[in-house]
């Protein structure tokens, strides 16, 4: 049985009585992590592009405006106290570095201490300093480093490393990792990557890794799920999505990483640049594709209905009408698949 | 291994190699700081050929924003510039009044920073920003030519003129930098120092800014020095690279030798840390952890964390030398 | 501008020892001379009245208990009033009572604020909008017109009752201030943590959020003093505020009442005008140190 599920989920802000505007933070996403096999799963897109506001709706901190988040079978918003608290336990997270996580106001052991509390994870004191004691070391911290020290005495990496110390303790079956390296050094980025991948590895959880930075998606994930404006563009295996892209805007995203080479430059394509560079302006054309106003191979249909994905390859659906050949899949069934 | 010298080509010109527009002598930053003062920046030189492009790449405390914001000599308490010579075409702009350098800044040295949404003030109109920046160098212009000046170089930046009645928070994070490379080329300098240009733009819209960047410094024929730690971007952008670590140079030379060949180990590391689309599940990162600048490590500042360290890297400082045309590294191995 | 990042510049113990926790103490009096100013005004004026007390006694302050318009003299330093109350006495015993409505209203005005903030500023929505209109309707209302009716209807008004009606009358502003911390607070990535720890709301309230609103407490709550101090003093001067005690404000409605002004008895109209300026000089003080740290767009000022 799959373990977390979000079908078609979708989000809407200021959908309020008085407010004007209305932003879809999240189209009619469907993604689901089975509990069997440990996956890692990257989320990636750009600023606006709804990766955050999934994270958020997969960690039940906020209500989708449609579809369901599900937690082994049963709806999370339905869920009562006991099973809630479950979901709280095995589904954890990690964010982004910086101070933001930390409460300035605390040593850093305070973030350590609330879930052990809260989670009645250990009888006594001394169990509870053992546990955080051990979590911290398969984080790969030694504990009289970093217990009793306020946030700003660490460095980046220790930080993170807590926060994975954190997740670890509630021993969760589902991590989901939003932008965790972004704001880390280089040479300690390839460390904290590594610690991820020995999660998988060795304790058999499963990651979301949600980025905008697609080398690094490429390197631990098995999946992945281009978003733009809230909806799925692409998704499939990386080698698939990332090796040859299809989508125009995923085309346009791998051409623009720079890659650490000044033999490989920067571009390619230039039609998919020709279009791109001129900030899109309309964020009205909302009723068709919403790339349709960057996209250099632009059709009629595409301003007129939301492309379905098409199921291209064997493991990958793109969300565009120049495959429309291809057979259209719904985004369940693709996650169903991509999943098995 | 023996690396070609390479020809670098600007614009169409080839760069005579022993003229320098910039030229950075021991330059020596230290913070005050409550636990002790804190050599950020310690004994860096480097040069910069006239149309130029040099990164300086460095982790965060490298002291590579510090060097850079030296140059314009806009760092302020607590820190403090305790020595070295910024050599602008031969005019060392560290001794310059104050006066004599609020003259220099945009006129002749110009910086495009970090962040531009903090840098642009939000209850101007951009277009008043721009005007300001030209009319506190020259007064004489009327406002007519001094707008059509202005549209111009807007222009070049791919922006419109009607920008200029827009507030900073009208406009998305790519437009706002763009101002801020307008405003950095305002004057025609010949020394532009871009501080992150990008760090908080997506990619598209990176490689957008920074093509354009590029295209508007080789029109002006300008030099440019361009800090950041992302690696990918100055392999893309620059004609040499600057390794800075723990407030020092420890390599410099042309980009494409320092990512096939790197001399310094910790070069080396760093550029087999970076995740390529090479190759999978593969992380090597740097063992150990940057150096506190408090209690900096005595003798060479790598050697705690270093694979190659020698007994006297402990001991002593490898000085930053030229081993082979066009290559400067600063250690013992060499 | 933005300054470049220093690593391992913090010191790992400052500020872990209890002599390391006084010794930073005494920095923030020594850095935070304005603050240290106003404390040191309203101390003083504070432990005149407590000191002036021994000297004295309280029966002197009441009507017809000493000679009539008597100038200041070595043995009277502050001379009676027309109505024969020594003049010492009075500041003596008004003082501190001027000071307990200002304090108690204030405490009273910020505990009801920041319930109000809190609550309208974490839970957002609708119950956000009921209280901010709320608040903002009686910002609007002139307090001194409320307070005129119910002190005329309630009617032995003693310091205590008239610190509560001050009060209750006090909390918009703070309120106002929670809510907008609050407001950016409770989207902070910490408070989010704090829930995936298995937090619920009254915990992320009071250990998450609270804490990091010292400094606004701290300013609201002198923000509040001041405008207990402020309009007890108006409708004492009014003559509604207490009737069996001396005060500030009531040693004031006598003296305009009985025409001091005009009969040349400076000493019945000075004190207590002094008095009020030296207290709002000292609240001042306070309240544009605590700014530094209240108001995010001045404490960038004087760290570089």
């Amino acid at each position: 049985m799959p373990r977390l599920e979000a079908l078609n989920v979708t989000k809407v802000f200021g959908d309020r009585l008085f407010s004007k505007r209305r932003t879809v933070a999240v189209d009619d996403i469907s993604l689901i992590i089975k509990e069997e096999k440990p996956t890692i799963t990257a989320i990636a897109g750009e600023s606006g592009s709804g990766k955050t506001t999934l994270a958020r709706l997969l960690l039940g901190i906020i209500q989708p405006s449609a579809g369901a988040i599900h937690f082994g079978g049963q709806e999370l918003a339905k869920m009562n106290r006991q099973d809630r608290k479950l979901f709280r336990r095995q589904v954890q997270a990690i964010f982004q570095d910086p101070f933001e996580v930390y409460n300035p106001f605390y040593k850093v052991d305070q973030v350590l201490t609330t879930p052990v509390h809260n989670f009645h994870l250990a009888a006594s004191r001394e169990a509870a300093q053992q546990l955080i004691a051990d979590s911290l070391r398969l984080a790969g911290l030694q504990p009289e480093d970093t217990l009793g020290r306020y946030p700003h005495q660490l460095s980046g990496g220790q930080r993170q490393r807590i926060m994975v110390a954190r997740a670890l303790l509630l021993n969760p079956k589902i991590i989901l990792a939003d932008e965790p390296v972004s704001m880390v050094d280089a040479s300690l980025r390839a460390t904290i990557l590594e610690s991820l991948m020995k999660l998988k590895r060795e304790m058999g959880i499963s990651l979301i890794y949600i980025t905008h930075d697609l080398t690094t998606a490429y390197q631990i994930s098995e999946n992945i799920y281009i978003l733009y404006r809230g909806a799925v563009a692409e998704v499939g295996s990386v080698e698939q999505v990332i090796k040859a892209p299809q989508h125009p805007y995923t085309r346009l995203l791998v051409n623009s990483i720079p890659l650490p080479d000044p033999d490989l430059q920067w571009g390619g394509e230039p039609d998919v640049e020709a279009k791109a560079a001129a900030p899109s302006v309309s964020a009205r054309s909302m009723q068709g594709c919403k790339f349709a106003d960057r996209c250099p191979f632009v059709m009629a249909e595409c301003h007129a209905a939301p492309p379905p994905l098409y199921h291209t390859n064997a493991d990958r659906a793109v969300a565009c009408y120049l495959y429309k050949e291809a057979e259209p899949v719904s985004g369940r069934a693709m996650a169903e698949y991509l999943a098995a | 291994m023996g690396s070609e010298v390479q020809i670098n080509m600007v614009g169409d010109r080839v760069l005579d190699r022993d003229i320098h527009v910039l030229e950075v002598r021991d330059l020596r930053v230290r913070y005050q700081t409550a636990a002790g003062p804190v050599r950020a920046v310690n004994g860096v030189s480097f040069f910069l050929r006239p149309g130029e492009r040099l990164g300086l790449v460095g982790e965060s405390g490298s002291g590579k924003s510090t060097t850079a914001l030296s140059l314009m000599r806009l760092l302020h308490e607590p820190a403090i510039i305790e020595g070295g010579e910024v050599l602008l075409n031969g005019v060392d702009l560290l001794r310059l009044s104050e006066e004599a350098m609020r003259k220099a800044r945009f006129a002749d040295i110009s910086l495009i920073p970090q962040g531009a949404m903090n840098s642009l003030n939000p209850m101007m109109k951009i277009g008043e920003q721009l005007r300001d920046t030209v009319r506190a160098h020259r007064l004489t212009d009327s406002k007519a030519t001094l707008d059509g000046h202005i549209h111009t170089v807007l222009a070049s930046v791919d922006l419109r003129a009607d920008i200029m009645e827009a507030y900073a928070h009208e406009l998305s994070g790519g437009m706002k930098q763009r101002v801020c490379i307008a405003m950095g080329i305002l004057l025609k300098p010949k020394v532009i120092i871009a501080d992150e240009p990008t760090s908080a733009l997506d990619v598209v819209v990176q490689r957008q800014v920074m093509e354009t960047l590029g295209r508007v410094q080789k029109e002006l024929g300008a030099a440019i020095v361009l800090v950041g730690h992302d690696m990918g971007l100055m392999a893309q952008f620059v004609n040499r690279i600057g390794v800075m670590y723990g407030g020092k140079l420890v390599e410099v030379g042309p980009v494409r030798d320092i990512f096939k060949d790197p001399l310094h180990p910790y070069t080396r590391l760093l550029i087999g840390s970076l995740p390529t689309l090479q190759s999978k599940e593969v992380f090597k990162g740097i063992p150990g952890l940057t150096p506190s600048l408090l209690a900096p490590p005595s003798g060479c500042m790598f050697h705690p964390r270093c694979p190659s360290m020698m007994a006297h890297c402990a001991v002593d400082v490898p000085p930053l030398v030229e081993i082979k045309p066009e290559r400067w590294v600063a250690c013992h191995l060499y | 501008m933005k300054t470049a990042t220093l690593p391992g510049t913090t010191s790992y113990n400052a500020g872990s020892t209890r002599w390391g926790m006084a010794r930073r103490g005494l920095a923030f009096f020594k850095n935070n001379r304005t603050f240290t100013f106003g404390l040191l005004l309203l101390l003083a004026l504070y432990l005149f009245g407590v000191v002036g007390s021994q000297l004295t006694s309280p029966k002197r302050a009441e009507m017809g208990a000493n000679p009539l318009n008597l100038r200041p003299t070595v043995k009277d330093p502050l001379g009676t009033d027309g109505l024969g109350r020594d003049m010492f006495a009075v500041m003596v015993i008004g003082i501190p009572n001027t000071f307990k409505i200002g304090f108690l209203a204030g405490a009273v005005g910020l505990v009801i604020g920041t319930c109000i903030g809190l609550f309208a500023g974490y839970y957002g929505g609708y119950a956000d909008t009921l209280f901010s209109s709320f608040a903002d309707v009686m910002l609007v209302i002139p307090a001194l017109a409320i307070l005129i009716t119910v002190s005329a209807y309630v009617r032995v008004v003693t310091v205590e009752i008239m610190a509560l009606i001050v009060g209750l009358l006090a909390w918009p502003l703070p309120a106002r201030v929670i809510r907008s911390q609050t407001l950016s607070l409770r989207n902070r990535l910490f408070v989010e943590v704090a829930r995936l720890s298995g937090a619920n709301d009254f915990e992320i309230i009071m250990l998450q959020i609270l804490p990091n609103l010292t400094a606004y407490l701290a300013a609201s709550f002198v923000g509040a003093v001041s405008s207990g101090i402020l309009t007890s003093v108006g409708l004492e001067v009014l003559g509604l505020g207490p009737q069996n005690v001396p005060t500030i404000g009531r040693t004031l409605f006598y003296a305009f009442k009985y025409q001091a002004l005009f009969r040349g008895m400076w000493w019945w109209w000075g004190p207590p005008i002094v008095t009020l300026a030296i207290i709002f000089a000292g609240l001042f003080q306070l309240s544009i140190s605590l700014d530094k740290y209240a108001n995010p767009r001045l404490r960038g000022a004087d760290r570089g």
